[in-house]
């Protein structure tokens, strides 16, 4: 009965922890993330979790030739550096920030208009021993037509 | 494995080491004893991580599909705009959702064509439809007064409309809706197409800019069902699915050949150009027939 009760508490716990911190989430993508667009128009969309040391996460997008789009993406400051890739349908490497002094931001623009894949993965602190770091990651779009 | 309970898994073995060292008795052996079960919990965690996946299917926003017509060089038609009159229509939480994301194309196309009456027509009714969701705080009366004071400012304007929208999905998003928030991008994007495709004059058929951008949304069509699919079971969904399974039938026919990517860095604007050619072939016929089927849709939704 006290296991159950222990149990129950528990899970009420976990849920409103994880309410909590997906709110936070939004407030660190708008802080953090929304200002590395700077001149680029903001989409709307809203691409955001947390994530553990060693974790990776996969977008799918399709990018039009008619624009220049800025990606951003943002990592909380308890997390090590987050990597991003961008690979086209044939999984080729077109961009990779570790090659640029994990640059938060990317811009580019397309000749055609193509789907592409981003993979995102947090680093990690290889401390033995040690609960791995989590912290929010987010992933914004900004666009402005091609001039 | 979902992302949400991979984290929750975490947070819950997190609590029970928290009780563990907490709630026990024992002296020092009882401690040690805990400490090996938190590391071997961190190999479970770490095996856990592996496993875990997060994938976000990202369609093209209502504002960046409005942009899409608008830079393709079409005329604006309020006929094509899904009547404000219509917002005590919809009642359901399937209805509203879908109805946000076309409210949302619908005023950001407004906004492209400086439509200012129309923007806060639209921003109003799409507003009504966030509020019979339940999204706090998604479309405030001052982002409205917002709107009216800076009616001549495009930038100001793009913003604000970027902002409400992002307001909506994330709070969907991080309130355990994502059905919810799909049906809203789904809205968006069915609008977006229903507005291309009506704007295409057969006459002006062959080189127009604007029939590229529609076929160009066939790169979208599995992003979209994979999108949908994340909430398969949902009944709304599963009706949405068989709609969007018709309409990805008809984008099969439509052939895209892309040669390989290669990248160039341009030094005066600091931008990678992503260099290849596309060869693309939709016969008037197969476009009439998409036309038909995304108005079939979009009908479906707006009624």
């Amino acid at each position: 009965m006290r296991q159950v009760r222990t149990l129950l508490i528990t899970a009420i716990f976990v849920i409103a922890q994880n309410g909590y911190i997906n709110a936070q989430c939004k407030a660190f993508a708008t802080r953090d993330c929304l200002p590395e667009l700077a001149s680029y128009t903001h989409d709307g969309n809203y691409h955001a979790a947390i994530l553990v040391e060693g974790e990776e996460a996969e977008l799918y997008k399709t990018f039009y030739s008619d624009m220049e789009y800025r990606v951003a993406i943002v990592g909380d400051e308890k997390l090590p550096a987050v990597e991003f890739r961008i690979l086209d349908a044939n999984k080729n490497v077109l961009y990779s920030n570790k090659e640029n002094n994990f640059s938060k931001t990317w811009d580019f623009k397309l000749q055609a208009s193509q789907q592409l894949k981003l993979v995102v993965r947090v680093s990690s602190f290889n401390k033995a021993g040690e609960m791995p770091a989590s912290g929010c990651v987010a992933i914004m779009f900004g666009f402005k037509l091609k001039k | 494995m979902n992302k949400r309970f991979s984290i929750g898994s975490i947070s819950l073995v997190l609590m029970l080491v928290v009780i563990l060292f907490t709630g026990c008795k024992g002296g020092k052996k009882a401690q040690q004893e805990d400490i090996t079960v938190a590391i071997r919990d961190k190999e479970e965690i770490l095996q856990d991580i592996k496993q875990a996946e997060k994938i976000f299917q990202a369609l093209p926003s209502p504002l960046e599909s409005a942009m899409l017509i608008k830079s393709a060089g079409a005329r604006f038609e309020e006929k094509l705009l899904n009547p404000v009159s219509n917002v005590n229509n919809y009642v359901t939480n399937k209805a509203m959702a879908i109805n946000l994301g076309i409210y949302t194309c619908d005023l950001s196309f407004a906004s492209l064509y400086e439509q200012t009456q129309l923007l806060i027509d639209y921003m109003n009714a799409a507003k009504k439809m966030a509020d019979g969701l339940g999204i706090l705080k998604a479309i405030e009366q001052e982002d409205i007064d917002r709107l009216e004071e800076n009616i001549n400012n495009s930038d100001v304007i793009m913003d604000i409309v970027s902002q409400t929208f992002m307001n909506s999905n994330s709070y969907l998003e991080d309130n355990g809706q994502p059905a919810t928030a799909a049906m809203v991008l789904v809205g968006g994007w069915i609008e977006g197409l229903y507005i291309s495709t009506q704007l295409i004059d057969m006459k002006d058929f062959n080189g127009n800019k604007l029939v590229g951008r529609i076929i160009d949304q066939k790169l979208s069509i599995d992003i979209l069902l994979n999108l949908l699919a994340s909430s398969k079971g949902n009944p709304a969904v599963d009706a949405l699915m068989a709609q969007v399974g018709k309409l990805k039938t008809v984008f099969d026919k439509i052939k895209i050949n892309t040669s390989r990517i290669s990248t160039e860095f341009d030094e005066t604007s600091k931008t990678t150009v992503l260099k290849s050619e596309i060869k693309t072939d939709m016969t008037p016929e197969v476009f009439l027939e998409l036309s038909k089927t995304v108005m079939e849709i979009r009908n479906s939704f707006v009624i």
